[in-house]
């Protein structure tokens, strides 16, 4: 099994602990509180994904054949599905980010967090960490 | 008094369940749910009367017609305008201000200019950019008050000559300000500008009369007045819409066509080109005999009572500021809670069965201006109780707790 995918599974099992909303949410608040923070000089405009509703920072370095992820959001529920996807992506071969499949999102019941009509800027930036993976894998 | 609880029982979607809870839906501004009437009267059309309008000379055409026009006077008698070619049929408040602003990119030059406000939904800003930026005309923008009033000495300062139109809402979709449009068009008027309200947002809740107001332009939707979506109304002056060049070309619209010339149909023809959305329009008037039969008035009364009570309640709630304070305020209420982002708000009371609005509420000026990401808003209509605002409290007070 792949890192990404062992991951992965231990993301589902985790959720698969909760019996309700509120202990996954406050799970998700507290994973955007924990989430690293990203260096003040990388949350430029360059880097902001504008969502409608909430905003998301994204930077990547690629560093001895892996890609560092670190992110940031104004929202703290969106933080916590960015710290989330930072988990599973972040610190792998850009390779293995570019082919990921994130079907465990359904899984753990996120799916709508992750629908373009949220406009929370978390599908841009998904999009935006395997444009990174397929630019840097070239 | 109205009986809230006999309102209620017409309207079918009020007793759906959002995650095991009962709906609370605090998103009229955007749109108000619809009353069985409204919904019966729209397949009801499609099921007895439809066919296209003022085409056929068969049974069901006329039928189709008759209904359509009905409406067209309802609407009249709703607003108190004059004539019912005065009520033109429009998709919603947006294409009501597009029809209007894109006839005055012909109707002004370089020089003229157009006044409006800070506190404006997008729709009654970019259609005026793009007209300026066709007719070299300039936008002037009337800025706001900190409690979220129009600063009317500099709108008085910007009115001279060169003013040509003035276009404000009636009422702010984001911060509840009900503006003085009485005075605001009195001054316009007084130095030969025309002036447009966009009423979206007070035509459900305030009654109105073109005669005694004497906006040349008024304009809404009928979802936000119960009604179906995808219909809106533009109010305008017999004169005034005469000279105001025709917005789409087509079927309808027109009186002669031949590749020399063709001329343009009356009003209100001339600006309904193209089949419209008929069971829409027949089925609103079911909604306006919604209203009228409660009484705008005594909604207003009762609506104006939650007001009162949902703003003392959610101030309660320790670290809560309202965005928008003016003196003459209708049903919205803009918050926020200490820092936290109002998504998050908005994400935790959604999972308790409570339907608030978050973000900029298509108004990004103001966000600009009060400096902060969006609010969480509450907004009411007539179907709303006490209890459901109770609801919204412990709800609010909840997800603070979550979150701090
Ligand atoms: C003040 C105001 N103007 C215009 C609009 C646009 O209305 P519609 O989307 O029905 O065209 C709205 C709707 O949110 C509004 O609140």
């Amino acid at each position: 099994m792949s890192t990404i995918k062992k991951i992965q599974a231990e993301i589902v099992e985790d959720f698969g602990m909760f019996d309700d909303w509120m202990q996954k949410y406050e799970y998700l608040i507290d994973l955007g509180n924990e989430l690293a923070p990203i260096k003040e000089q990388y949350k430029t405009e360059d880097n902001l994904i504008k969502g409608c509703q909430s905003r998301v920072w994204l930077h990547a370095e690629h560093t001895q054949g892996k890609i560092i992820f670190t992110a940031d959001s104004d929202a703290i529920m969106t933080k916590g599905i960015v710290a989330i996807l930072i988990n599973v992506l972040s610190n792998q071969a850009p390779k293995d980010i570019a082919t990921a499949k994130l079907d465990f999102i359904n899984e753990i019941g996120l799916k709508d967090q992750l629908s373009p009509t949220r406009a929370n800027g978390l599908v841009s930036m998904i999009k935006k960490m395997k444009l990174y993976a397929i630019a840097f894998n070239n | 008094m109205l009986d809230i609880s006999k309102i209620r029982k017409q309207f079918p979607i009020l007793s759906t369940k959002v995650n095991g809870e009962n709906l609370v839906y605090f998103d009229n501004g955007a749109t108000t749910q619809k009353p069985q009437s409204v919904i019966t009267a729209e397949s009801n059309y499609y099921q007895n009367e439809n066919s296209n309008v003022h085409r056929g000379v068969h049974f069901l055409s006329g039928l189709a017609t008759d209904k359509f026009e009905e409406t067209r006077i309802t609407i009249q008698n709703f607003i108190g305008a004059k004539h019912s070619h005065e009520i033109i049929f429009t998709k919603g408040t947006t294409d009501s201000i597009n029809i209007v602003a894109s006839g005055y990119r012909t109707l002004l030059n370089k020089g003229d200019e157009i006044i409006i406000s800070e506190l404006e939904h997008h729709s009654n800003i970019v259609p005026w950019q793009m007209c300026c930026e066709q007719s070299g005309a300039t936008l002037k923008v009337i800025p706001l008050l900190d409690n979220g009033s129009l600063d009317m000495i500099a709108f008085e300062n910007f009115l001279s000559e060169n003013t040509k139109l003035v276009s404000v809402s009636h009422i702010s979709n984001t911060l509840g300000t009900i503006n003085p449009i009485e005075k605001i068009i009195e001054k316009a008027q007084a130095v030969g500008a025309k002036v447009m309200i966009d009423g979206a947002q007070a035509a459900a809740h305030i009654s109105l009369n073109m005669q005694s107001l004497g906006a040349d332009f008024y304009c809404f939707s009928a979802h936000k007045l119960y009604g179906p979506t995808g219909v809106g109304i533009l109010y305008g002056k017999e004169d005034v819409l005469n000279e105001l060049p025709p917005y789409q070309g087509g079927g309808e619209m027109i009186k002669e066509v031949s590749f020399k010339k063709t001329t343009y149909a009356c009003l209100p023809h001339k600006f309904e080109a193209g089949t419209p959305n008929i069971a829409g329009v027949v089925a609103f008037k079911s909604a306006i005999d919604f209203i009228t039969e409660l009484g705008l008035s005594n909604i207003a009364k009762y609506e104006e009572e939650l007001l009162q009570y949902a703003t003392e309640e959610v101030l309660k709630i320790e670290g809560l500021k309202i965005y928008g304070t003016a003196k003459n305020k209708s049903g919205i209420i803009s918050f926020n809670i200490n820092e936290l982002h109002p998504y998050d708000i908005g994400m935790i009371v959604d999972k308790m069965g409570i339907a608030i609005r978050t973000g900029h509420h298509c108004t990004q000026p103001i966000m600009e201006r009060f400096n902060i990401p969006g609010t969480a808003r509450i907004s009411l209509a007539v179907y709303n109780t006490k209890e459901e605002i109770d609801i919204c409290i412990n709800a609010l007070k909840k997800a603070k707790m979550m979150l701090s």
